[in-house]
């Protein structure tokens, strides 16, 4: 329990719709508990407003405990606000203090647009996938047994590691090119490392990247900020990894 | 109406096989004239709208997220059963049945049990075809562990992170099926209603949850795998959105609702920490291998911590009381987890809970990095290793295996675990009851098929570890993509169902109607006002622990706050455009129904059988005295509930439970 109760001044953005200019306005919050997570604040925000009979801020959120990927809050100037390797709904208020005043805007990119306040549209990241995230493998219940392709631990593991991307969008938010390599680059990678998915590989990275480019998102110039945004720690060799699956593809032909 | 499973005749063993020798089939040239409905993109929901679509039928295919990779069966952590026998430990198809049947208290169904334990192989092949990356070990094969109280190791996993990778292989056989166009998605969207048209499910009405539009869908046949109610309780496990309307929505239109008070409450997750909160947070149960449960023994010490006099580590040995370990020497720690969760209540109400609000216990892993620690320091040959030395060595094993969660823990509660003992208190987790379906998993509405946690079929009265990531995609992958090819084959020259149909225009208005009550209603008191009510009832009187007193209470105080809510529920905002208010207040008023068939399901029960504890059913002496006492003589039944306007009025059927190839058991963990 928290002896101390933070007052804090929140900045948000708020945008009616789509079609909305949008535009910061301040609201004040008292007595938020140090162990609250920040979507309960948030939650303590809209109750307030609800109370007072205004329209609450909309803000994307599920599970929060990390792994559905859902909140996108751009806080403070940093995609899932200040703390490393988690998302919004991790984040607690002891990172915080009295009397501090916090911007939150949405995930900022061509390709996501606003849908309403804090609530963006990511539905160009399941286009990328759509385009040739999969191995084309029907259910059929007579697959060849699980173990008659032994796959060695290291890809495995390197795969699982790829595979742990949660498609919030925290890369290309933070990326100020708002490229989507590093999400891509992933769902590459997860494929590209085991043998199941080496079959389709040349056509899913072409298609994938095609897509990527398609939708408007910039392109990699290294600086790396994805990487340290990302919740889940997704490294930059996914996307060294993917630039080298194209350019073999494209060689090949 | 007789309720009638339409189990297969014939030996258990054989079942399965010789149904699917037998039923319709719709060929590949008029599956294209077939559209289903799929609500519910999870594991259960997104591995039948693939499978269906890979077989050539129309899917549409609905989530309330903003893509089906985000639905709640992506938290699940520990791992999936299948009765491979990769290990050689002598599992088998019958060993996964049998402790599947047990550990359910013997509540389930057994033929759809058996077909369970039967799919569960193919489920592994399927996965690992598609690119689920999991666990493996150095020979490149794949890796078990065990789980939750079963004599064998038969849980795959992918780190802790086994629903995400699951999820995320279902979405994958989707997105190939989005692309050819064989699955229309449509996220962002919520089901509010089915629609029936001449006894048979032929459509069903969504909202828009961007621009509030309201839209008809129809199709030949509606599938509902929408998920669990368990935020009926407000806190739980589940996420924000979790909801029971669909589900909800299609039993006020026929379907029967089965045992909605088998309820798993998980001994391990963070308590709570104020009013505030919002939702509760699991801490996985393989936890439990290596941590050692406690409360202190003496009055003094629990004060003495609450005020900060003392720390947990300053308590010796004989100063505290694993309780689990005393109560349970066989199983221990160990017990299965409406056992353990029993146990943690039971302590706390006596007073002996270690935090401000006395519901937390210590989980504490001290032991586990002295063993590791030894055994760590024979392996490098250390000689005379210091105290310090070996916790150090320990340490770093335990972060091998859990180091993930113990910074979650972190993160959240701001203690580091290595360094004091975790404290854990019961939450929801998971509800075994839900939608009936007979054996083809159809509902009492013809056309109309629930599969995974929305339905309640195999998990009995509580829920084995591992087991739900199975159900829900041997439903999705294996059991319905056949099933419905026989109600199927007779549609196969219907057509496409018109939407412009008096049906339509019917279930159409209600749904407007409401809506347009709540945007209306200019009531002084916010949905999540009611919602936490609500819960509160629920937790404190349907609960860990029941008794008749409480249930009746809580039947009419949770119709009290229903009225109350119609009457004074403030929804800010319009009706076409997004408003998560809105969409909040039309789960509440369904959990407020449901909330209210609960506690009367629970009454009805006048037994103790797995997560559903009766007081007044326990053993009064003996070895077992205090523990759960079943009924089989009076209670080996399901309860499936009739709709019939208030909650209060829905009319219990029975289908009686037959155990032909498990002998029914008191459950020991002595």
């Amino acid at each position: 329990m928290s002896g101390k109760g933070m007052n804090l001044t929140l900045q948000i953005w708020r945008q009616k719709d789509a079609n909305d200019k949008g535009k910061m306005v301040d609201y004040k919050v008292t007595d938020i508990s140090e162990h609250m997570s920040f979507l309960e604040m948030m939650d303590v925000l809209n109750e307030q407003l609800v109370n007072s009979g205004e329209e609450p801020v909309a803000f994307d959120h599920d599970c929060r405990e990390g792994i559905c990927g859902m909140c996108s809050m751009y806080i403070n100037g940093e995609a899932h606000g200040p703390d490393r390797g988690i998302t919004t709904c991790q984040l607690h208020m002891r990172m915080f203090n009295d009397g501090d005043t916090i911007t939150i805007e949405p995930f900022r990119a061509a390709a996501f647009p606003v849908i309403k306040d804090l609530v963006v549209d990511r539905m160009a990241f399941e286009r990328i996938q759509q385009a040739g995230g999969f191995i084309s493998v029907n259910t059929s219940g007579n697959t060849q047994d699980a173990n008659s392709l032994p796959i060695s631990k290291h890809a495995a593991d390197e795969a699982m590691d790829a595979a742990t991307c949660i498609g919030c969008g925290a890369c290309v938010a933070t990326c100020k090119n708002s490229s989507a390599m590093l999400f891509v680059g992933a769902k590459v990678s997860q494929y590209a490392l085991l043998p199941q998915g080496q079959v389709e590989a040349a056509d899913r990275v072409k298609n994938m990247v095609a897509q990527m480019d398609l939708e408007g998102f910039g392109n990699c110039t290294n600086t790396g900020a994805c990487e340290i945004e990302c919740p889940k720690g997704i490294s930059l060799d996914n996307i060294a990894r993917m630039n080298r699956e194209f350019m073999a593809a494209n060689i090949k032909g | 109406m007789t309720l009638d499973s339409k189990v297969p005749e014939g030996p258990i063993k054989d079942k399965w096989t010789s149904y699917k020798d037998k039923i319709n089939l719709v060929n590949p040239a008029n599956k294209r004239h077939i559209d289903v409905i799929v609500v519910g993109t999870g594991l259960a929901g997104g591995s039948a709208a693939a499978t269906l679509a890979e077989l050539g039928y129309n899917v549409k295919a609905f989530a309330y997220q903003d893509s089906p990779r985000r639905a709640h069966s992506i938290a699940a952590q520990g791992g999936i059963n299948a009765a491979k026998n990769y290990q050689g430990d002598g599992d088998s198809t019958y060993r996964l049945f049998y402790d599947t049947v047990k550990g359910g208290d013997y509540r389930s169904r057994e033929a759809n049990v058996y077909r369970l334990a039967e799919v569960s192989s193919n489920i592994i092949d399927q996965c690992v075809a598609q690119g689920v990356p999991f666990a493996r070990d150095y020979g490149g094969l794949l890796d078990n562990r065990s789980f939750g109280g079963v004599l064998v190791s038969r849980t795959f996993y992918a780190k802790g992170q086994t629903g995400q990778q699951l999820l995320l292989g279902a979405y994958s056989a989707m997105n190939r099926q989005i692309a050819r166009g064989k699955i229309e998605m449509f996220n962002r969207h919520e089901m509010l209603d089915v629609v029936i048209v001449d006894g048979k499910a032929r459509g069903i009405i969504a909202r828009n949850l961007i621009t509030g539009e309201i839209e008809r869908h129809s199709a030949h046949a509606v599938v509902v795998g929408s998920g669990g109610y368990g935020n009926v309780y407000f806190l739980s496990t589940n996420a924000m959105g979790s909801n029971a309307t669909a589900s909800w929505k299609i039993h006020k239109k026929g379907a029967f609702f089965a045992n909605p008070c088998y309820t798993q409450i998980h001994p391990t997750c963070i308590p709570r920490s104020g009013d505030y909160q919002s939702k509760l947070t699991l801490m996985s149960e393989s936890l439990r291998n290596d941590g050692r449960i406690w409360v202190p023994k003496n009055m003094e010490d629990v004060l003495a911590i609450r005020e900060g006099r003392k720390k947990p580590t300053d308590l010796s040995e004989d100063e505290r009381d694993y309780y689990l370990e005393r109560r349970y020497p066989a199983f221990g720690n160990l017990v299965p987890r409406d056992v353990a969760s029993r146990a943690a209540k039971e302590r706390c109400d006596a007073g002996y809970g270690v935090n401000q609000t006395g519901e937390a216990v210590y989980l504490d892993f001290a032991s586990a990095f002295e063993r590791y620690g030894k055994e760590q320091a024979k392996i490098h040959n250390i000689k005379n290793p210091s105290k310090e030395k070996i916790i150090e060595l320990g340490q770093a094993i335990v972060e091998a295996k859990y180091g993930n969660l113990f910074q979650m823990y972190e993160k959240i509660v701001d203690q580091n675990p290595y360094e004091t003992p975790m404290m854990i208190y019961p939450a929801v987790h998971y509800t075994m009851g839900g939608v009936w379906v007979d054996y083809n998993l159809m509902t009492t509405i013809p056309g109309c098929y629930c599969i995974g946690e929305a339905n309640f079929s195999d998990h009995g009265a509580n829920r084995l570890g591992a087991s739900a990531l199975m159900q829900g995609l041997a439903d999705g992958y294996f059991v319905l993509p056949y099933t419905i090819g026989d109600y199927l084959a007779d549609d196969i020259r219907t057509g496409k169902i018109p939407t412009d149909t008096k049906e339509f225009d019917e279930a159409e208005k209600e749904v407007v109607d409401r809506i347009n009550f709540f945007v209306n209603n200019k009531g002084t008191k916010s949905v999540d006002y009611f919602h936490k009510k609500l819960g509160k009832v629920m937790w404190d009187k349907a609960g860990m622990s029941r008794n008749a007193q409480g249930l009746t209470e809580a039947m009419a105080e949770i119709k009290a706050i229903r009225e109350e809510f119609w009457k004074d529920v403030s929804v800010p905002g319009e009706a076409n455009e997004m408003n998560p208010e809105l969409e909040k207040a039309g789960r509440v008023a369904d959990f407020l129904e449901l909330g209210e068939l609960f506690a009367k399901d629970a009454l009805v029960r006048a037994e103790s059988c797995g997560g559903h504890f009766r007081e007044e059913s326990a053993e009064l002496d003996g070895p077992q005295k205090g523990e759960a006492k079943r009924n089989d003589k009076d209670f080996a039944f399901v309860s499936a509930w009739e709709y019939k306007g208030e909650p209060a009025d829905a009319v219990l059927h029975k289908e009686e439970l037959e155990f032909k190839d498990i002998e029914l058991k008191q459950r020991s963990y002595k």
